[in-house]
């Protein structure tokens, strides 16, 4: 069994698809509504979370004022877009193509 | 004023002709058009008058495209050509580029069709007014001269190009560049490697759609790269290694149009290299460094890439900011400054920033 478990490399995290969907959260990060599926690990939204909410903040201490920010990957776009402190995150895989647009509602 | 080109038109069937002329004739260089409906004539009237371009028709009685090519390229190698036709086929596709032609086109079914026609037969009007130096598959042309008509043609092909350093391959589908590779590097770095080449020779092989798409960047964006990088392969042009002058960057800065504000600081310790129309330009070069830091390393994390930009919006302005070559960019446009443009724009400023 323990050549097996070598060759199942168990201890390697387990590979994550990255899936169509957004999220909001408000100005403290909790998360208020999601169409992420539940297998999306609340870790990476975690992150994401804080990471955009430390963007839109840090910039407005540097005298940038943001509505909305697009990070572009090779593989992936990330759109955020303030919402009184909180924001709204889009999550789209470019393999989908099927870039997300906001509601421009 | 300048003189109207010539343009001679061959096809068997007189009701495209009569089309083809009318739709030509609206060309912005004012082309005169002759036409003919067969292929041993055509050849008659191209030792008469110096044509800029012969359109012909591929499968013609008698006489086909094919061979209408093979005499003109032995007969007037100069003379620019187009392969018009309803048989889109890759066999021919790939032997009339072997055989030297300029594009190969199918006969246009819709006003989009019929225009992007146009586009591509003035842009070889175009080239003709240029010198003819360059790349050779039978006939002399630049590399940047075929790249730009398998977009405009909207191709989907497979470019090879066996230059000084080697062979290279640029990848097209629907008339996109998705990827380039030269011997130990793809994508962009690839793409513009072999646009540096000044000879060689190419050609044009089948399509591979699975191709993995690795340049994201628009077909004028690359485009525009490899004129910089032309322009820099002229002996006056900055070496590799120059760094510009204090103050000729933000003079740079300042020729573009549509940019507000930019800055240009090291990478991860966010010291000004240059900044023009910032008030605090410090703070921003720390939050620079900092930002794109930190989604370079979530893109490492969630296994996505290279972070490639990251755009803001601000109420007046859209900040487009990326790392590249060592150096974090961040130049901002006027929001009225169409995607496109701006998109453009701040790929020419990236790229003349390294040179």
């Amino acid at each position: 069994m323990g050549i097996l478990n070598f060759f199942l490399k168990s201890s390697a995290p387990p590979l994550v698809k990255l899936t169509e969907g957004c999220f909001t959260v408000d100005r403290t990060g909790r998360v208020l509504t999601s169409t992420l599926p539940q297998t999306f690990p609340a870790e990476f939204m975690e992150k994401l979370t804080a990471l955009v909410l430390q963007t839109f903040r840090s910039a407005k201490a540097a005298s940038l004022i943001f509505s909305e920010i697009h990070v572009q990957y090779p593989a992936l776009k990330i759109t955020a877009r303030e919402l009184r402190g909180g924001a709204i995150v889009f999550i789209a895989p470019l393999a989908s193509e099927k870039p997300i647009q906001p509601n421009r509602a | 004023m300048p003189e109207r080109p010539f343009i001679l038109l061959v096809d068997d069937e007189p009701e495209f002709l009569a089309m083809y002329r009318e739709i030509l004739s609206e060309l912005p260089s004012h082309p005169e058009v002759h036409t003919t409906h067969s292929g041993a004539r055509a050849i008659a009237m191209l030792e008469s008058v110096a044509y800029a371009v012969l359109v012909c028709d591929l499968k013609m009685p008698s006489m086909d495209g094919l061979q209408v090519l093979a005499i003109v390229r032995r007969k007037f190698p100069h003379l620019r050509t187009v392969i018009i036709t309803g048989l889109v086929d890759e066999q021919y596709r790939i032997r009339a580029y072997a055989m030297g032609v300029d594009l190969f086109i199918g006969k246009p079914k819709c006003t989009e069709e019929s225009q992007r026609l146009l586009d591509c037969i003035e842009s070889l009007l175009d080239l003709e007014q240029q010198s003819q130096s360059g790349f050779r598959g039978i006939q002399q042309k630049s590399l940047v001269d075929i790249i730009q008509l398998e977009c405009l043609c909207q191709s989907s092909a497979v470019l090879r190009v066996r230059g000084p350093a080697g062979d290279g391959s640029i990848w097209f589908i629907d008339g996109q560049i998705i990827d380039a590779e030269v011997p130990g590097v793809g994508g962009e770095d690839a793409f513009r490697r072999i646009l540096s080449w000044k000879t060689g020779n190419f050609e044009i092989l089948p399509a591979e759609p699975e191709r993995q798409r690795s340049i994201h960047n628009s077909n004028q964006g690359l485009l525009l790269a490899s004129a910089q990088a032309i322009d820099e392969s002229t002996p006056n042009a900055l070496q590799a290694g120059d760094k510009p002058a204090e103050g000729e960057a933000s003079r740079a800065l300042r020729r573009f149009d549509g940019v507000q504000f930019g800055l240009v600081s090291t990478r991860d310790t966010g010291v000004i290299s240059d900044a023009w129309a910032l008030d605090s330009a410090e703070t921003m070069a720390k939050w620079l460094a900092q930002t794109l830091a930190k989604f370079q390393a979530l893109g490492e994390e969630w296994g996505v890439g290279d972070l490639r930009q990251l755009d803001a919006t601000t109420l007046q302005h859209q900040v487009l900011m990326a790392r590249h070559g060592g150096f974090d960019f961040a130049v901002a446009f006027d929001k009225s400054t169409p995607a496109s443009e701006r998109q453009a724009t701040f790929n020419q400023i990236k790229q003349q920033w390294e040179s």
